[in-house]
């Protein structure tokens, strides 16, 4: 039997093995979409129930604050001063209050007194003071439906249209993004753990001198070639896990947290790009830690080495909030094209914005020719340093072993 | 043919000579040991032969041609230190690498269970090699080595974590593949195992070789003109006898370079001296080895 394929089924059943990759593979995208629904969960608990009546106290030191104060299931009542509201908080006849002071008309502030620790208002709480103290300072001022527009002027519904100006089949929608934004997450913890792996594998063997026996039977290329196609192959399968199991996911979720998880969409493409990425990404990082793995002293070394690419390759979901914002700036062109970011990069792309064809066309390529010249150097690099271990080479032996192998 | 010949081949690296104008050959049917002080460049040259890194010069030969992936198949390597897969069991690991050797999985496993069971580790087959000891370890990697009858064999410190039964065993194993027509290099520091086992030694020091021939031969023309005899009561003067050297219960006399043992065996006749033991002196390997190793340190 062919021993590239011997070897290439060692690697592959030694990598779909590790309790890591099964972890990654059927356990991480479950607890991904647990966490999303763990987030519509809480803020929808952390509203109070609408039957229930909040009171909320405040004490008026300008004097025209005595009308609208029902606000929805909000309930505002007016103290004379401040020690008597305080009390009452104590109390808990209110759940908190607020103070508008005399020079309120001129510095904007209020002062807010809870109970409760808290990292910000709760928006909804917010909203219900803010429309008690529009309806009061435009009382008489401008009709009421006039007042609630002032409050609350913007209510943006957002259509897409396609070139041609007709509607466009796929909507923006920020529950596009949720899908490849986890896709993104688990790529670039797959490309982390996958690439670890790979370097621990070649540090122990290396220390143990079981690549000597190993090179005894079989070429470097043959051993190379195969540990970095039994990662992809493995990569594939991981893929094809997630892709195949997320529309069943959303759906158990959905019945789970309501309708939050039906509005998640997956964005039309992103099926075939997803697999292409993912099995680049999964290559080109073997084909890096091969090199690494070449140069370490050990595993744990080149595991430390390896953070360079691991690490940038997160760098998209690091600036998410900023992708969120800017969403077509030219700035997430540069990442799609540029390889070690390109496969995180352009699934969270795809949920958020248009990708031009040239932009895929040229991240492939270049991911492709990078995945072939890296393979080319590591290789090389690979047969000067397989022997050395406990030393790792300096740069000018490498840019040696590069010019000789 | 020749299953090994290497000729002129120079290695350096960082400076350093690792091997310098190397040249030797090993046949079938032979035991070559390949012996050296530490950093003598034995781990260089084998590596050169195995084609795990390149000569700066020369030329290595491999039943006739360069090395190439044909030949791999005919070889069995064994490393100094341990290379086993922690987390297979012995006879998982046997299997895989025998594959990689070009065997099919049935005669791997029937040739895996008759060596298993030759060395006394067939019950420990399904052991995970993480589990073993260093010494059941050694026995599982000389089980791989060999276990596709290969026609070179290059074995580095075998003996290495064994208890003296296991080595036994090995070493009768390593006789009998040179019985059966195999090529062999030992590399090894056990010089009495090399005394043993070799039919021809290859001493390196410095990256070159200082001794290289048949071992007997080899011992021969390093020994001494002196002979070993354990008598009852005491020698005397002997003419001839330039020295002695008392040790446990022995006497090594010291012959001038004209006085052969037969005339010093006749004196202790003539003298009516009761003779237990009379040996002419050779020097053991290890003495050779700590004479030209330590001369060339000084």
């Amino acid at each position: 039997m062919n021993k590239t394929y011997l070897i290439f089924k060692h690697e592959f059943l030694h990598t779909i093995k590790r309790i890591s990759w099964i972890i990654m593979t059927l356990i991480v995208p479950v607890i991904a979409l647990l966490g999303i629904g763990i987030i519509a969960l809480v803020t929808t608990l952390s509203e109070p129930p609408e039957d229930v009546i909040q009171v909320i106290g405040y004490v008026d030191e300008v004097g025209i604050f005595e009308n609208q104060t029902t606000q929805g299931y909000t309930r505002l009542v007016p103290f004379a001063s401040k020690e008597d509201a305080n009390q009452a908080l104590v109390r808990k006849d209110v759940t908190e209050y607020i103070i508008i002071p005399s020079d309120y008309t001129s510095s904007g502030i209020i002062q807010r007194y809870t109970l409760e620790k808290e990292l910000i208002t709760p928006p909804t709480t917010a909203s219900m003071i803010k429309s008690f103290l529009t309806g009061n300072l435009l009382k008489d001022k401008v009709p009421p439906d006039i007042v609630t527009l002032i409050v609350s002027p913007l209510n943006l519904e957002v259509t897409r249209v396609s070139e041609k100006g007709d509607i466009a089949l796929e909507q923006s929608n920020f529950g596009n993004l949720i899908i490849p934004g986890v896709f993104s997450l688990l790529l670039g913890l797959a490309l982390m753990f996958g690439a670890t792996s790979l370097i621990s594998g070649l540090g122990e063997e290396k220390e143990s001198r079981l690549i000597e026996v190993l090179f005894s039977s079989v070429s470097i290329r043959q051993l190379l070639i195969s540990k970095v196609l039994a990662l992809g192959t493995a990569g594939l399968l991981q893929v094809l896990v997630w892709l195949i199991s997320a529309p069943l996911l959303l759906n158990l979720a959905s019945s789970s947290f309501g309708g939050f998880m039906s509005n998640i969409q997956i964005p039309g493409n992103f099926l075939i790009l997803g697999i292409v990425y993912f099995i680049l990404g999964y290559l080109l990082f073997a084909v890096l830690s091969i090199g690494i793995g070449a140069i370490s002293s050990n595993a744990r070394e080149g595991g430390e080495l390896s953070m360079f690419y691991t690490l940038t390759s997160f760098a998209p979901l690091w600036l998410s909030s900023l992708y969120i914002a800017f969403p077509n700036s030219s700035i997430w062109v540069v990442l799609t094209i540029f390889p070690i970011t390109a496969p995180v990069q352009t699934m969270l792309r795809l949920g958020g914005s248009d990708i031009h064809l040239w932009q895929i066309i040229t991240s492939i390529g270049v991911l492709v020719l990078s995945i072939i010249g890296g393979l080319f150097l590591s290789i090389k690099i690979f047969r000067m340093n397989m022997l050395m271990h406990g030393k790792r080479p300096g740069f000018a032996e490498i840019i040696h072993s590069l010019k000789n192998a | 043919m020749t299953a090994v010949a290497v000729h002129h081949l120079y290695k350096s690296y960082a400076g350093k000579t690792a091997v310098k104008d190397l040249t030797f050959s090993v046949d079938p049917g032979e035991i070559l040991g390949l012996i050296g002080p530490n950093g003598a460049g034995k781990s260089s040259t084998i590596k050169i032969i195995l084609d795990f890194m390149k000569p700066d010069s020369g030329e290595v030969k491999i039943f006739g041609h360069p090395m190439n992936e044909a030949c791999k198949n005919q070889i069995g390597y064994l490393p100094e230190e341990r290379g086993l897969y922690k987390k297979l069991t012995a006879i998982d690991l046997i299997l895989y690498l025998a594959s990689l050797k070009g065997m099919d999985k049935v005669t791997a496993e029937k040739k895996a269970n008759v060596l298993l069971q030759r060395t006394g580790m067939l019950e420990s087959k399904k052991m995970k090699n993480k589990e073993m000891s260093k010494g059941m370890g050694q026995i599982i990697q000389f089980i791989v080595t060999i276990i596709h009858d290969p026609k070179l064999i290059i074995l580095d410190e075998p003996f290495s974590g064994l208890d003296p039964v296991n080595t036994e065993i090995i070493r009768n194993i390593i006789g009998n593949l040179r019985d059966e027509g195999k090529a062999i290099i030992l590399s090894t520091h056990q010089m009495n195992k090399v005394e043993e086992l070799c039919d021809r030694v290859l001493m390196i020091n410095q990256g070159q070789a200082v001794l290289y021939g048949d071992l007997k031969e080899t011992r021969a023309r390093f020994s001494k003109n002196s002979v070993q005899v354990n008598v009852e009561g005491e020698i005397g003067d002997l003419p001839g006898v330039i020295d002695k050297k008392f040790n446990k219960g022995s006497v090594e006399l010291v012959l001038a370079p004209d006085t052969t043992p037969q005339i010093i065996l006749d004196q202790l006749r003539d003298h009516g001296i009761a003779i237990n033991r009379f040996e002419i002196t050779t020097p053991s390997l290890n003495e050779i080895f700590l004479n030209i190793a330590g001369g060339n340190h000084e």
